[in-house]
């Protein structure tokens, strides 16, 4: 008889067809955890990177020390910018399916991730977001417009043409250039926040990463890097269960949190719930202050659920429950942070309809005068000669004259 | 002066000139290099801009990106030209297609240093020469000078200038010019018009090759370890070649180069790399391409054979004089 094999194979806990079930994912009551002083030494902290920081409860209260107390006019701002993600996300994914654009990746489900942690953080500390953090750029005050005219790669493209839909960036709203290679843009933001503190200045990096992408060096790099020159830079770890098709257990989720990678750096590591606005305003807000007190970085294991499909290349419904985020036991961040705004008597349903209207107005408005600007398939076009700029500073002998080749051949 | 003298020097000087400019990586700080390249630098500028990294290729060159875009200058060293493919993907899919997809927005002014080539008993790690692997990917410019003169004018070009540079040191020239004949007593660089250095800054332009010996009877390319190798071969059979060193692999200086085929009518290409799919593949085409019609023999190419660089059979590998000067022979008999 042949033993039968040792090898562990993570499976995820339901496929479809299958109850779902989240009783692998350790909870803590909201107000439960304590909140460290933010100079705290990373070894003496590390319970924070197991268990989970949580301030709104199932009352839609915001409970304990991690409550940020923010004004009623910041949390409506929070309600806006996630509802505006969200519903620019579900236009985005129509224009996708009516062959506009030629691809998309919707942060529904997770927009608390990206919208809470930006506000909490200072217009000049510098951002290098992933591919899911659309939220940012919407704070930081990108222009609608300006993400769709990249979308559609037209003459308004502030890539002029040279990348896959959602690859922003934004100068003015200092968000690093996002990258279709995962994981790069950690390691470069502790460079950053490295260049920071070599210059001497107070600015930090915050960063995100999928759990998936997490696998790849470029993600022990930067711990490393950020622990060894205790750089000033928030390193967010969304864990939104699913990379594609391949559950986190994959990325090394199943035996601990990956919060629990921090204090193995020796850096602060802290598990948050991602889907509570004010727990990652409040974690985002605590790892600022230690960075810039010059007591380093911070790792933020964001838990989410992805409740979209990966991208618009993507079905879900091949390898996981169909009600699995109906289930999911820590809800969604815009119910959540409304029901406390309605609880507070600072919100209600009208107000939040009127606001989505007003909101799908703009989207609907900022549409039109992207799509007058171009196309996939109808209007303006960018110049080829484009194609041949920006590989150097200038154009060396080699590109010019491939350009007059591509010139002479249209003939 | 060597050529560590004055590639120490061109940081030296750049350190001095813009406080943008920081050194890092693997023993380059307290140590000063383990080919001591960047000797008494940190001492002098501090550990805040020459700074030991760990031994994390791919963490080094993305840490660089990073304090390029928050307007640093960074000079990152990889140990050896061997060790670099940990750093790949952060060169070719960031460093160098950086500014492309962002149209400009964002760029990052890095120079990475790296010692290549054979000839120092280095066996399979310490003897590479990826050259044609960068040189294959758009975005970053890719040279190696070929002695101390050209070492500091190129390295502080390179430093001074806004795209990213591979700049790629032959080892075996850090100490004196090597003919490739290794039971050769060794010959400093003092002894060699090139060792004499100036104090001050000046610059060798990106994308200029040189014409280090002018002659009309076959023209032979090359850079690094083997532009004195070839002038050696050359010497040896009493040839008139013109001997160009390439000194910027990206850009290159094609116009030269076709300047003097179109007026010798032959060509030899050398480089210690191997040669399939090699650069000298590169340099074949695109003189095949528009030479033609002025050449009178087969273009020939002695490269490193494609192989690992073997420990025990260094000197059988590497494309010495000897190897040369058939190659030369050949290209001269045939009509």
């Amino acid at each position: 008889m042949p033993r039968p094999s040792r090898l562990h194979v993570p499976r995820p806990p339901a496929r479809p067809g299958e109850a779902p079930d989240f009783s692998y994912l350790r909870l803590s009551p909201a107000g439960a955890v304590a909140r460290p002083d933010v100079g705290a030494p990373a070894a003496d902290i590390e319970e924070l990177s197991i268990d989970l920081v949580r301030v709104l409860d199932d009352e839609h209260r915001a409970l304990g020390p991690w409550n940020p107390r923010l004004d009623v006019a910041e949390l409506q701002v929070g309600l806006r910018h996630m509802l505006l993600t969200r519903l620019f996300d579900d236009r985005m994914l129509k224009t996708q399916r009516q062959g506009k654009i030629s691809f998309y990746m919707k942060s529904t489900g997770e927009e608390a991730v990206a919208v809470a942690a930006c506000m909490a953080l200072r217009p000049t500390d510098m951002l290098f977001p992933a591919y899911r953090q659309q939220g940012a750029f919407l704070v930081r005050g990108s222009p609608l417009v300006d993400l769709m005219c990249q979308l559609l790669s037209n003459t308004r493209d502030m890539c002029k043409g040279r990348q896959l839909p959602v690859m922003y960036h934004s100068v003015p709203g200092r968000l690093f250039s996002i990258s279709g290679n995962l994981a790069t843009q950690f390691p470069q933001a502790v460079g950053w926040a490295m260049a920071a503190a070599i210059k001497g200045t107070d600015d930090l990096a915050a960063t995100w990463i999928g759990e998936g992408a997490s696998a790849e060096a470029d993600f022990h790099h930067a711990l490393l890097f950020a622990s060894v020159y205790r750089a000033p830079v928030i390193l967010n770890l969304v864990n939104n269960q699913w990379a594609i098709s391949t559950f986190q257990g994959f990325a090394g989720g199943e035996q601990r949190s990956f919060a629990a990678r921090g204090p193995g750096y020796g850096i602060a590591g802290i598990r948050v719930d991602g889907n509570d606005f004010l727990a990652v305003y409040a974690a985002t807000e605590w790892a600022a202050e230690r960075a810039r007190k010059g007591a380093g970085a911070t790792l933020i294991e964001l838990v989410t659920y992805r409740a979209a499909a990966h991208s618009t290349s993507d079905d879900p419904s091949r390898y996981r429950p169909k009600d699995d985020y109906e289930r999911w036991p820590l809800g969604d961040p815009i119910e959540r942070l409304k029901s406390h705004l309605i609880a507070l008597g600072e919100w209600s349903e009208e107000r939040h309809a009127a606001l989505i209207a007003e909101l799908d107005e703009q989207v609907t408005a900022s549409w039109k005068e992207a799509a007058s600007y171009g196309t996939l398939t109808e209007g303006p076009r960018l110049d080829r000669d484009l194609m041949f700029e920006d590989v150097f500073k200038d154009l060396p002998p080699h590109l010019l004259e491939q350009r007059d080749q591509m010139r002479r051949g249209r003939g | 002066m060597n050529m560590i003298q004055a590639l120490n020097g061109a940081m030296d000087l750049c350190l001095a000139r813009d406080p943008a400019v920081v050194l890092l990586g693997e023993d380059v700080g307290y140590f000063g290099g383990v080919f001591r390249v960047t000797d008494g630098l940190q001492r002098k500028y501090g550990e805040h801009r020459v700074l030991d990294t760990p031994i994390a290729e791919g963490g080094i060159i993305a840490a660089a990106i990073g304090m390029a875009v928050n307007g640093l200058r960074p000079v990152a060293e990889i140990q050896f030209a061997d060790y670099i493919y940990p750093g790949i993907d952060q060169i070719v899919s960031e460093l160098a297609r950086l500014r492309y997809r962002t149209a400009g927005a964002f760029y990052a002014p890095v120079t990475i240093r790296t010692p290549c080539g054979g000839g120092i008993r280095g066996g399979q790690t310490h003897s590479q020469s990826p050259e044609a692997i960068f040189a294959h990917v758009c975005g970053i410019k890719v040279v190696m000078p070929s002695n101390p003169y050209d070492a500091k004018g190129l390295l502080i070009a390179a430093i001074e200038d806004d795209d990213p540079v591979l700049f790629l040191e032959p080892k075996r020239l850090y100490n004196g010019p090597f003919d490739g004949n290794p039971n050769k007593p060794a010959v400093p660089w003092s002894t060699h018009p090139k060792g004499k250095v100036p104090d001050g800054h000046y610059r060798v332009p990106i994308g200029k090759a040189e014409i280090v010996r002018q002659g009309t009877a076959v023209t032979i390319i090359a850079y690094g370890t083997m532009v004195h190798v070839v002038e050696a071969a050359a010497r040896g059979l009493g040839l008139d070649a013109e001997i160009i060193d390439v000194r910027s692999i990206v850009p290159l200086d094609v116009e030269t180069l076709c300047q003097s085929v179109a007026k010798t009518g032959r060509c030899l290409i050398a480089h210690e790399a191997t040669r399939f799919a090699g650069f000298g593949a590169e340099l074949m085409a695109t003189i095949q391409e528009r030479c033609f019609w002025q050449l009178e023999a087969p273009i020939q190419r002695v490269c490193g054979y494609d192989t690992p660089y073997p420990h025990a059979f260094e000197w059988e590998y590497f494309p010495g004089p000897a190897r040369v000067a058939q190659a030369l022979t050949a290209v001269m008999e045939s009509t």
